[in-house]
């Protein structure tokens, strides 16, 4: 009868909180991923494709990132969808630090990523000037299949990031 | 045949500096006294009952170097006059509309914006597309391409 090799000696201490520390990232990242709820910050024309890319022949309903929020306190995808002027800056700046930890931002097409061709006195050349952005789409507008894969690569980031229980605003 | 704005042209004759026409409409140039009696007249007289847009020019190599125009419309006849009135940099103001045209208002306001135009008459001046606290009237020419005046301070 062939010997088992045992994992551990049998007067070693329990392991299973190493073993749950380290697959408690990959459970949380693998919920989160699957369940963005996304707060539209609509402000343009780049709108028409945000319906576009929700409704059924894209369905972003296939990733978890089906329902609108409107409460930016109940949503932790912020999609900033359009060109954002000076004026509404202030609203912009205001809607995320209402939303509640874990957030993620996405510049949605050319304007919300850099200003697209609004260089004046009217426009904020690109919304990292005024949040953090996780991904940048771009496109004027972005194609429905460029909002998926900026969807798709920002589930990979969440899935394999560091999701601690505790952290420092909290 | 002579059309209804050949008409208004000529009644009009005395007062204007200058006629001429214009993708089919009539284009006075009037100097800044004459803009609200010869406004009241178009409206009265001649039924040019809706004021349709109050904007301005910037010709920064002239003198003097705005131009305020005005597009009014006649619902009743269909035809339509344009009104330039120049003013200078330094006393860059006319009257006011809004005794004749409530739609004056805002596109007055918008007008005192962009290239602070003063209107002489018209209670609110207040900005309408700007925000408080804007300097500047940014559809000037010397008004820098890239001048930005943000209400949130950069993180970067």
């Amino acid at each position: 009868m062939a010997k088992t090799i045992p994992i551990r000696t049998a007067n070693a201490p329990s392991q299973a909180f190493e073993y749950f520390s380290t697959k408690k990232d990959e459970l949380v990242g693998w919920a989160r991923k699957f369940s963005l709820f996304p707060y539209p910050f609509v402000t343009a024309c780049c709108a028409m494709e945000f319906m576009a890319v929700s409704s059924t022949p894209y369905d972003t309903d296939r990733f978890g990132a089906a329902l609108p929020r409107f409460s930016p306190r109940q949503s932790d995808l912020l999609m900033v969808v359009g060109t954002l002027t000076h004026k509404q800056a202030p609203i912009l700046l205001k809607v995320y630090e209402q939303m509640c930890e874990p957030k993620w931002v996405m510049a949605f097409g050319a304007c919300a990523t850099s200003g697209g061709f609004y260089q004046n006195y009217a426009a904020v050349a690109g919304i990292d000037k005024i949040i953090p952005v996780d991904i940048y789409v771009p496109g004027c507008p972005p194609r429905p299949e460029t909002v998926i894969d900026a969807i798709m690569k920002l589930q990979d980031r969440i899935a394999h990031s560091h999701h601690p229980i505790i952290n420092k605003n909290f | 045949m002579t059309s209804r704005l050949d008409n208004v042209q000529q009644q009009l004759g005395l007062q204007v500096g200058g006629a001429s026409r214009s993708h089919g409409s009539l284009v006075l140039e009037l100097a800044r006294a004459d803009l609200l009696p010869v406004v009241q007249r178009l409206k009265t007289e001649f039924a040019f009952d809706l004021l349709l847009d109050v904007t301005a020019v910037d010709w920064p190599l002239k003198t003097p170097r705005f131009e305020v125009v005005y597009h009014l419309y006649s619902t009743q006849h269909r035809d339509r006059v344009r009104i330039k009135t120049a003013v200078e940099l330094a006393d860059p103001a006319v009257e006011s509309l809004v005794s004749l045209y409530g739609s004056a208002h805002f596109m007055e306001r918008e007008c005192h914006d962009m290239y602070g135009i003063v209107f002489r008459g018209n209670p609110d001046l207040r900005p309408i597309l700007l925000y408080e606290g804007f300097v500047g009237h940014p559809l000037r020419k010397d008004y820098g391409k890239h001048d930005e005046q943000p209400l949130v301070p950069y993180r970067i």
